[in-house]
């Protein structure tokens, strides 16, 4: 027994010590962040009121007047659900053929997959823009910005799926065609009931990745289908000096994604480590 | 009910070969065994009867139906898979009832169908349980069960004992001919392990490197292999394998005497091949084979002696006891001429 309960003592104080700093780090612009939605503009840029200051909630209280937050709120959800349900109904098949009936390119196709992101989002930007505006008539609308989102997370949902999916012994689904499933019961019935925690977790990954994502949101969209993405970037640099008020909308907006996160993180922790444990 | 035909069953993937035209009729109500060493094919042969795997060419029919391409489900088989294969997140009951329900049988008549399964297996104490509170021996129960449920003409069974431990190996063995015995079906079973095979079955087929090596009544295939191949793998501890000197007829492998006669002289080598139990000790004139005793495993009913001979070859006996030799002496012994079995050197195949 006192083998095993040996550690050392240095362990056992650096390690979670250094979890804190790493964790504070990563928390510190947030935490700034949130310090100065409560601040009225003029004492935001002021360095001696960084810790000390006079708590005000005007900021929240008048965001809908001053950025009218609920139209782009009302965009990333809607964008944010469609294309992460659009990319599960697409993904949930392709990785379950993949999986379970894999042919000889199957490994290449993943490869392929994952290459998508490699291709820097920069270099297509203009190509996007333009045939998106001049060619299909469909930029700033939700269903590009649903397109977009779809189609980047797709392969690593793709890929998260299959891993998944891969645990599941093969012979369970073939004791299902024994028994007589079709394709979609073998899905509906025996799938996904057995795959439930990854899917819950690609499905959370999934959205957090659409609600955040930036680069396309800001540039395929001007009013109509505008997230809070764009909302905060729009307002970056005609507005730089009211930085409370920006913070405040700021915090509105990456405030439910933590939440979410927050309140799923034993079962992102899970679903990410999944394949690492075993 | 209903037999099996298989006719010049190839599969291929891709460009390579893996079944070479299998040839095997199977009667209604038999117990066969595919028994082979891992690799040679009893799995996907079963697979493809099961219609788990395509069939590349030839014909598989059960009873009067060509089954190439007929769904699995369709086929009037079921299958008890190696790791069970339950689904993990349905109680008991409905691992068996999972099947029924495709089927749209009717609710009353599934339950009349588990209950009688259940009680068959004596599983009926668990049928509320989730496999995963079930022990090995009982999973393996319950995956027999959603085979019996379906009332099936043929049932195929994939290695179904490798994953219990010894003692529940030979309990679930019975149980598995008592069922046979019970429903009187025909049933396909796929093993590694020739004492399964021989206890078990009807009739063996042994099979290598996609071929069928040789079919028959497990006695047949004890006391008279087709070729040294199923000699040395039928039979616990294999056959001891000698070369031999021939002149004439007679065939000697080094002792005083000679193990037998051939019915006529051979035209290629001669190889012997004599059972571990079959050899008898006796004086050195009369021996056909000596050694020097090695060692001895002590197996309780009857022992395993290995003894090496001059040319540093090794052989062994099973017999029950010989106490009153000890390691280092040299040993004679001599067989009945009946029993021992002559190959060509080159085919492999038995010389009669």
């Amino acid at each position: 027994m006192a083998i095993v309960s040996q550690k050392s003592k240095f362990g056992s104080i650096a390690r979670p010590t250094m979890a804190w700093v790493v964790g504070l780090i990563f928390f510190f612009p947030i935490f700034w962040l949130a310090f100065t939605s409560f601040k009225t503009d003029a004492d935001a840029v002021k360095p001696e009121f960084l810790f000390f200051f006079t708590p005000t909630l005007d900021n929240y209280l008048n965001m809908a007047e001053n950025y009218d937050y609920w139209r782009f709120a009302a965009n990333s959800v809607i964008t944010t659900t469609f294309a992460t349900a659009f990319t599960l109904f697409v993904g949930v098949p392709a990785a379950y053929a993949m999986a379970f009936n894999p042919s000889r390119h199957t490994k290449d196709i993943l490869m392929w997959m994952l290459s998508t992101k490699m291709l820097p989002a920069a270099a297509v930007l203009y190509p996007m823009t333009f045939l998106t505006k001049n060619f299909l008539g469909v930029f700033d609308t939700h269903f590009l910005i649903i397109i977009v989102l779809s189609l980047i997370n797709l392969p690593i949902v793709i890929w998260m799926l299959f891993t998944y999916f891969k645990e599941i012994p093969k012979e369970i689904i073939e004791a299902g065609k024994m028994d007589g499933v079709n394709t979609w019961g073998e899905i509906k019935d025996i799938l996904l009931p057995l795959a439930w925690g990854g899917l819950a977790s690609t499905a959370l990954l999934c959205f957090i990745f659409a609600w955040n994502e930036a680069y396309w949101t800001v540039r395929l969209t001007t009013t109509e289908a505008a997230t809070l993405s764009k909302l905060i970037e729009g307002n970056r640099a005609p507005e730089g000096l009211f930085f409370g008020r920006l913070s405040a909308v700021s915090m509105a907006a990456v405030g439910p994604i933590v939440v979410l996160g927050w309140f799923c993180q034993k079962q992102l922790v899970q679903g990410l480590t999944f394949g690492a444990v075993k | 009910m209903a037999g099996l035909t298989i006719r010049n069953v190839i599969k291929s993937y891709g460009d390579v070969e893996v079944m070479h035209g299998v040839d095997l009729d199977i009667d209604d109500g038999e117990f066969v065994v595919f028994v082979g060493p891992s690799g040679c094919g009893k799995s996907t042969l079963l697979r493809m009867i099961a219609g788990l795997e395509e069939i590349s060419g030839g014909e598989i029919s059960i009873g009067d139906r060509v089954v190439n391409e007929v769904a699995p489900s369709k086929r009037g088989v079921a299958m008890v898979f190696q790791t069970y294969a339950l689904y993990p997140h349905m109680t008991v009951y409905n691992n068996m009832a999972f099947g029924l329900k495709q089927a749209k049988t009717p609710k009353d008549e599934i339950d009349r169908r588990v209950q009688q399964a259940a009680k068959v297996l004596d599983i009926v104490d668990y049928l509320d349980r989730t496999p995963r509170a079930l022990s090995g021996g009982q999973r393996q129960r319950v995956a027999i069960g959603r085979a019996i449920v379906r009332e099936p003409e043929v049932f195929l069974f994939d290695e179904p004992l490798s994953n219990l431990d010894a003692a529940l190996r030979g309990q679930t063995r019975l149980e598995i001919a008592r069922l046979h015995e019970r429903l009187g079906s025909t049933m396909i079973y796929v093993t590694h392990d020739q004492v399964e095979a021989m206890t078990l079955a009807d009739k063996i087929v042994v099979l290598r490197l996609g071929h069928v090596e040789q079919v028959g009544k497990p006695m047949d295939l004890y006391s008279k292999p087709d070729n040294l191949f199923v000699a040395q793998f039928i039979g616990s501890p294999a056959m001891n394998i000698f070369n031999s000197t021939v002149s004439g007829k007679s065939v000697s492998i080094g002792g005083e005497k000679g193990v037998g006669e051939l019915q006529e002289a051979p035209q290629n080598g001669v190889v012997v091949g004599i059972r571990p139990e079959h050899l008898t000790t006796c004086k050195k004139s009369e021996a056909v084979i000596s050694g020097k005793l090695e060692l001895i495993e002590q197996l309780g009913d009857h022992i395993i002696a290995h003894l090496i001979r001059d040319d540093k070859s090794e052989f062994i006996v099973k017999t029950e006891h010989f106490a009153e030799f000890s390691r280092g002496d040299l040993m004679h012994f001599t067989i009945d001429a009946d029993r021992v079995h002559y190959f060509d050197e080159k085919s492999e195949k038995r010389i009669s």
